[in-house]
């Protein structure tokens, strides 16, 4: 009995260990060894790193482009997060509606999610461009404005990077909330008609509730991906102009790849790091007390 | 305290006109025309995928109705959404809201419908008094057993005090002791509070003990609507005959019986086990095939020229395989019908019934 159970622990240790190999490798070290050198100086050339404390991090108090990265990435999830999940409840919503051609428009409005992002990017540059893009054109018809630079002016640029990721993002998180329509019975939503509810009664007390678990989920994933992604920036604005358009992320590549300063950049990843998870715990408590999971 | 949830809402006749359901090329429902008197207890009957929740869904306005019309109170809703009909339903699988409690539940629809807080509380506390629910007010649908989540849906159903309830197998989940007593208590409410009750199921139990009228649906179509006794002492038609009654009815090729060969072609005799007597002189005879000993009476399948039919014999005649006997019956257990058209022949009866009796 004993001898068996002893084998059976060390088995699965074993099953378990090429995984935490490759976890620890891959994962963990990385995390632990930026949270180290985030303490010392940037090598250069013969002169090692050498421990500073906490001066990185005094930098990056002080740091302006810091705050502005900050405040810009701020802008952009309060930007993006609300705006894709709304849409995508409402694509979700009309395309899980029996009409003709369903899948037809289930697949249009997913396309933006497996297109990749280069090829995406291009297509909106044009889209962008002063003068002939398709939105001085139709707004220039329209409204009779003049030709604006949306991506090279500091006032429009985040906005312009904000509509292409809403845009990317909104059919990737349908399929999730297309998903948690389908497992919804049809007859809550009749029982709920022949009480008289409207459409919009039955979204707001009964669809929307039994959807918040997809929410929950979409959410945190929406705030991890405006942290995370940063693809689009170098296509569309390289962080342009004057870092108008530059995001956390992007500044930590600046910093380390372009500046070589990759001290600074260990502390200023240590601070998306912290960041990230206080937002996902945050998250999870904002939200347990008025998720119903079934 | 006098309680307006008594014979408040008077119930309002349904009447069916010509109605049909078709699916693609299939019609679910064809050409079905029901009366359903005000504040009577109907059920729909018949044999699984026979069109009684395609009915039920077309009268609550869930499914369209592609031909025919149908009457609420005298009112033509077959254009109406539900919420205009002036209805409630209990679904099959209760269909409560997971995420609201059972208060919340019970009143939903007064809470659609802007009723008063106060009023609400009223409401509710009575219609929670009357299921046994009061305890239970704050929980979740999950915290709840089958009865119970039967009970909240019932309650949501009447707390409206809507003239008409439609309710598909609201049964159908709970274990058969827990059947037999929500029978008598939905039974009892339906009285009670005297609205028009449409009930769907496939038990013929439920249907014989619960129904004012049993309409019974065959492939789409109503064969029959009825009384329960009426169903049962004089079935329409030969799928009536073998639908109600366990076991179900015989019924006999005429020309299997030689006391009958000369009758027209084309006839069934309809005959109960039950009501089939030994006779040694009686005029349908059978060699007994098997035999199921049931204690208080026996039923013997027995043959008769490639014909099989049932017996069900007192448990104190033993009979074994292989045995000729003799059986008679009296004319009026007797039920002839037409197989081409479907119908009775009552004109043929007194005739069969003097050859059946011993000579
Ligand atoms: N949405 C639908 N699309 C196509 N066919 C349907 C649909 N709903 C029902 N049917 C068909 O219509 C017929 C009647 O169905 P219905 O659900 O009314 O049967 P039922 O009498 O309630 O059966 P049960 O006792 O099994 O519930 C069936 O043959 C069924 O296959
Ligand atoms: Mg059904």
């Amino acid at each position: 009995m004993r001898v068996t159970f002893k084998r059976d622990w060390i088995h699965s240790w074993l099953l378990l260990l090429p995984a935490m190999v490759f976890l620890f490798a891959f994962t963990h070290i990385p995390a632990v060894t930026t949270f180290i050198n985030s303490f010392y100086s940037t090598p250069r050339g013969r002169r090692p790193a050498k421990f500073i404390g906490l001066e990185n991090y005094e930098r990056l108090w002080d740091d302006p482009v810091f705050w502005k990265v900050m405040f810009n990435n701020l802008w952009f999830a309060l930007g993006t997060i609300p705006l894709s999940i709304a849409l995508s409840i409402a694509m979700a919503l009309w395309v899980n509606d029996k009409l003709a051609g369903r899948s037809l428009v289930r697949m249009a409005y997913f396309t933006p999610t497996v297109l990749p992002l280069i090829a995406v990017a291009n297509i909106w540059l044009f889209f962008y461009t002063p003068g002939f893009g398709l939105f001085d054109q139709v707004f220039g018809a329209l409204f009779g404005w003049s030709s604006t630079n949306w991506l090279g002016d500091p006032a429009t640029a985040l906005n312009a990077v904000i509509v292409v990721t809403v845009w990317k993002e909104a059919g990737f998180f349908m399929i999730f909330y297309l998903a948690a329509l389908q497992a919804i019975p049809v007859s809550l939503v009749e029982a709920a008609r022949i009480e008289g509810a409207s459409r919009w009664t039955i979204f707001w007390r009964i669809t929307f509730p039994l959807l918040m678990p997809t929410t929950l989920f979409v959410s945190i994933n929406a705030v991890i991906n405006s942290f995370r992604l940063v693809d689009h920036i170098f296509i569309l604005t390289d962080g342009g102009p004057d870092n108008a358009s530059s995001l956390l992320l992007f500044y930590i590549y600046e910093v380390a790849f372009r500046f070589w300063e990759t001290g600074y950049a260990a502390t200023l990843t240590v601070a998306l790091l912290l960041l990230l998870s206080a937002l996902a715990i945050g998250q999870f408590f904002f939200f347990d007390r008025k998720v119903h999971y079934k | 305290m006098s309680d307006p949830l008594t014979g408040a809402h008077a119930g309002k006749a349904i009447r069916l006109e010509n109605v049909s359901k078709l699916f693609g090329e299939s019609r679910a429902v064809d050409d079905v025309s029901i009366e359903i008197p005000a504040g009577s207890f109907t059920v729909l009957l018949g044999p699984s995928g026979c069109g009684k929740s395609t009915t039920l869904r077309m009268i609550a306005g869930l499914e369209g109705t592609d031909e025919g019309r149908i009457f609420i109170g005298g009112d033509d809703v077959t254009g109406k959404p539900s919420s205009k009909r002036d209805i409630s339903m209990v679904f099959q699988s209760y269909a409560l809201f997971p995420h609201l409690s059972v208060a919340e539940n019970i009143i939903f629809g007064l809470r659609v419908r802007k009723v008063d807080a106060r009023e609400r509380r009223e409401k509710l506390a009575r219609v929670a008094d009357l299921l046994g629910l009061s305890e239970l007010l704050e929980r979740k649908p999950a915290q709840l057993s089958g009865g119970q989540q039967q009970r909240v849906a019932l309650g949501r159903a009447i707390i409206g005090e809507k003239p008409v309830c439609l309710m598909d197998e609201p049964l159908s989940n709970l274990d058969a002791k827990l059947r037999h007593e929500m029978r008598v208590e939905l039974r009892g409410l339906q009285q009670r509070l005297g609205f028009t009750m449409v009930y769907v199921t496939h038990d013929q139990v439920e249907a014989i003990t619960m129904a004012d009228q049993v309409v019974l649906l065959n492939a789409g179509r109503a064969e029959q609507a009825a009384t329960p006794r009426d169903l049962y002492e004089r079935p329409a038609t030969p799928f009536a005959a073998r639908f109600i009654g366990t076991p179900p009815m015989n019924l006999i090729p005429m020309s299997a019986i030689e006391p009958l060969q000369d009758m027209p072609t084309g006839l069934l005799l309809g005959v109960r086990p039950e009501a089939l007597c030994l006779a040694d002189d009686g005029g349908l005879s059978g060699t007994v095939r098997s035999v199921e000993y049931l204690g208080a009476d026996t039923l013997a399948d027995c043959e008769v020229s490639g014909s099989l039919f049932q017996v069900r014999l007192p448990g104190s005649r033993s009979v074994s395989t292989g045995e000729a006997l003799r059986f008679t019956a009296s004319t009026a257990d007797l039920h002839v019908f037409d197989r081409l058209s479907g119908g009775r022949r009552d004109d043929l009866i007194p005739e069969i019934g003097s050859r059946l009796r011993p000579q």
